[in-house]
């Protein structure tokens, strides 16, 4: 084929033509300072204040209560971090899931060293966290719930709504990580009680190094960064103008074409997952099959490694990711696999796919046909599967 | 990240299989860490070792590192394959990623492992081989970030 195909794209997207052309002219033409008095400036704040207006309410939010950041992460820290110094009094203790990006887990582990406790609620064999154990878990002194709306690896879907409920039955804030999930799929931050919720705008098509953080009103949040009064006085800094107008472009085209968009990855997705299922065998889907995100494809493959995987999968022009020890630079496998219950060495044999609707139906086809090969290929050369076959004659 | 010889042992590993009633086999790592490597050795009444065949478990540089041992301890006398080490290894494969160095040990210790088994089953003594450590995994240490 000798064609790249891109199958990554829960790591990251390819920016919209239409996205970079509405960001060119915040580079060159309109480039003032969006806080200047000065007429010139007024087309950069004007662009800012739409691009807030329209990305608040596409999650029906207002302007006011959102704030642009530099990504998913800081959103993240930010939310948890002003979350914490300014609850404390209340208490100490914070939930969260075991499957949450490193940018909230580790952020939890900081909080831990400064004396909050934290609670990592389990999930069950598809990646769903277990209400019952979330609602056990709160305790008088807990001051936040934080529970991602969608699985980046394996890309099952919370039960976001629920878990907001029972939140504010309880009185306790609850923030979501939506990295994956926004303007992928419908959100909607009063219907969910959601009261801080991270986004980042290289996840659908729009420029790296943008996100914001919603944060519903009356919340004590203090700043994450000092300096002037952009963010209304809570996040310092001049506005990434360019990137924010990229996001809200990015937002746009996505929601315009929502229901497609979600038709075409979906008809994408099952196809490799009913291939794969089919005619791969010892195989796992890993993730739920009802509640997932429509890009997601993630399996694990019995008897071999996923590092490998990858760089045959990589000779062919096929860009994909694995959850095995050798591809996150430690031992262990993903955190994710393993809190959905996998053995170690199904966890180092996981392979993700994540589609866009860039992706053809020919190219699905093309990557199952050589994933048969390169697993088979695999699978000879490795002695837990020659054990395997040897313990069944 | 990995060299071209990395890359070439990867894509067109040399000795990939099983040797029937083999002189020695070794079985080293474990899925745990996701790394397991086994050597199989034919070795002839001079004690020179005929064949070598292995199978992997793990990443491209576990591979390139099975694939490169065996090809370095063929021919050689059990004696002489006591010299490949993993720093033989590495060298051979025009380096490794620092990340990646544990999959030469594993290869160095496969080897090790299939030479005891021959030793043991023959009842002779291999100058400078241990009884080899199975599991590497107590070797590693976290990095702390």
């Amino acid at each position: 084929m000798g064609e790249l195909i891109y199958l990554d794209n829960a790591a990251t997207t390819k920016m919209s033509k239409e996205v970079v052309d509405a960001m060119l002219p915040y580079f060159t033409e309109q480039y003032g300072n969006a806080s200047a008095i000065y007429s010139f400036a007024g087309k950069a704040k004007e662009a800012l204040t739409d691009a807030r207006e329209y990305i608040a309410q596409s999650i029906g939010a207002e302007a006011k209560d959102l704030y642009f950041t530099s990504g998913g992460t800081e959103a993240d820290n930010w939310a948890l971090k002003a979350a914490a110094e300014a609850y404390e009094s209340k208490g100490k203790h914070i939930i969260t899931s075991k499957i949450e990006h490193h940018a909230i887990l580790h952020t939890c582990e900081y909080l831990e060293k400064r004396g909050f406790e934290i609670t990592y609620i389990d999930v069950d064999e598809n990646g769903i966290v277990k209400l019952d154990e979330l609602e056990k878990a709160i305790r008088s002194d807990t001051i936040l719930i934080s529970v991602m709306f969608a699985n980046n690896e394996i890309g099952t879907i919370e039960p976001i709504a629920e878990i907001g409920k029972i939140a504010k039955a309880h009185g306790v804030l609850f923030h979501t990580d939506a990295v994956q999930a926004y303007a992928q799929i419908p959100i909607n931050v009063d219907e969910m009680n959601i009261d801080m919720m991270s986004a980042s705008a290289h996840k659908l098509n729009g420029p790296k190094g943008v996100g914001f953080l919603y944060i519903r009103k009356g919340l004590k949040l203090r700043s994450f960064m000092h300096g002037g009064a952009q963010e209304r006085g809570r996040r310092a800094t001049t506005e990434n103008v360019p990137g924010i107008v990229g996001f809200a472009k990015a937002a746009r085209l996505s929601f315009d074409t929502l229901s497609d968009k979600i038709a075409k990855e979906t008809a994408l997705r099952d196809h490799l997952i009913e291939r794969i299922s089919d005619e791969i065998p010892y195989c796992r889907l890993n993730g739920d099959r009802q509640n997932r995100l429509p890009n997601n494809v993630n399996f694990s493959f019995r008897f071999i490694e996923g590092e490998s995987m990858l760089i045959m999968l990589d000779m062919q022009g096929i860009c994909a990711s694995s959850g095995s020890a050798c591809t996150s630079g430690s031992l262990d496998p993903s955190h994710v696999l393993l809190a959905i219950g996998l053995p170690h060495e199904i966890a180092h044999g996981s392979l993700r796919l994540t589609v866009s609707t860039e992706n053809t139906m020919e190219q699905m086809d093309f990557v199952v046909d050589e994933l048969k090969k390169i697993i088979d290929r695999l699978r000879r050369m490795s002695p837990l599967y020659e054990d395997f076959l040897k313990s069944n004659q | 990240m990995y060299s071209e010889k990395v890359m070439d042992h990867f894509q067109n590993p040399r000795n990939v299989g099983e040797i029937e009633n083999a002189s020695g086999t070794g079985t080293v790592g474990n899925a745990k860490c996701g790394d397991i490597m086994r050597i199989y050795l034919d070795i002839d009444e001079n004690q020179v070792i005929r064949d070598c065949k292995f199978k992997t478990f793990g990443c491209g540089a576990a591979v390139a590192t099975s694939s490169m041992a065996t090809e370095l301890v063929k021919g050689k006398t059990v004696q002489e394959a006591m010299a490949v080490t993993n720093k033989a290894v590495m060298e051979a494969l025009d380096g490794l990623p620092p990340v990646k160095v544990h999959c030469s040990l594993l290869a160095e210790e496969a080897i090790h492992a299939a030479l005891w088994d021959y030793a043991e089953k023959n009842g002779i003594v291999i100058e400078g081989l241990e009884k080899p450590v199975t599991d590497i995994s107590e070797h590693e240490e976290e990095e702390e970030y």
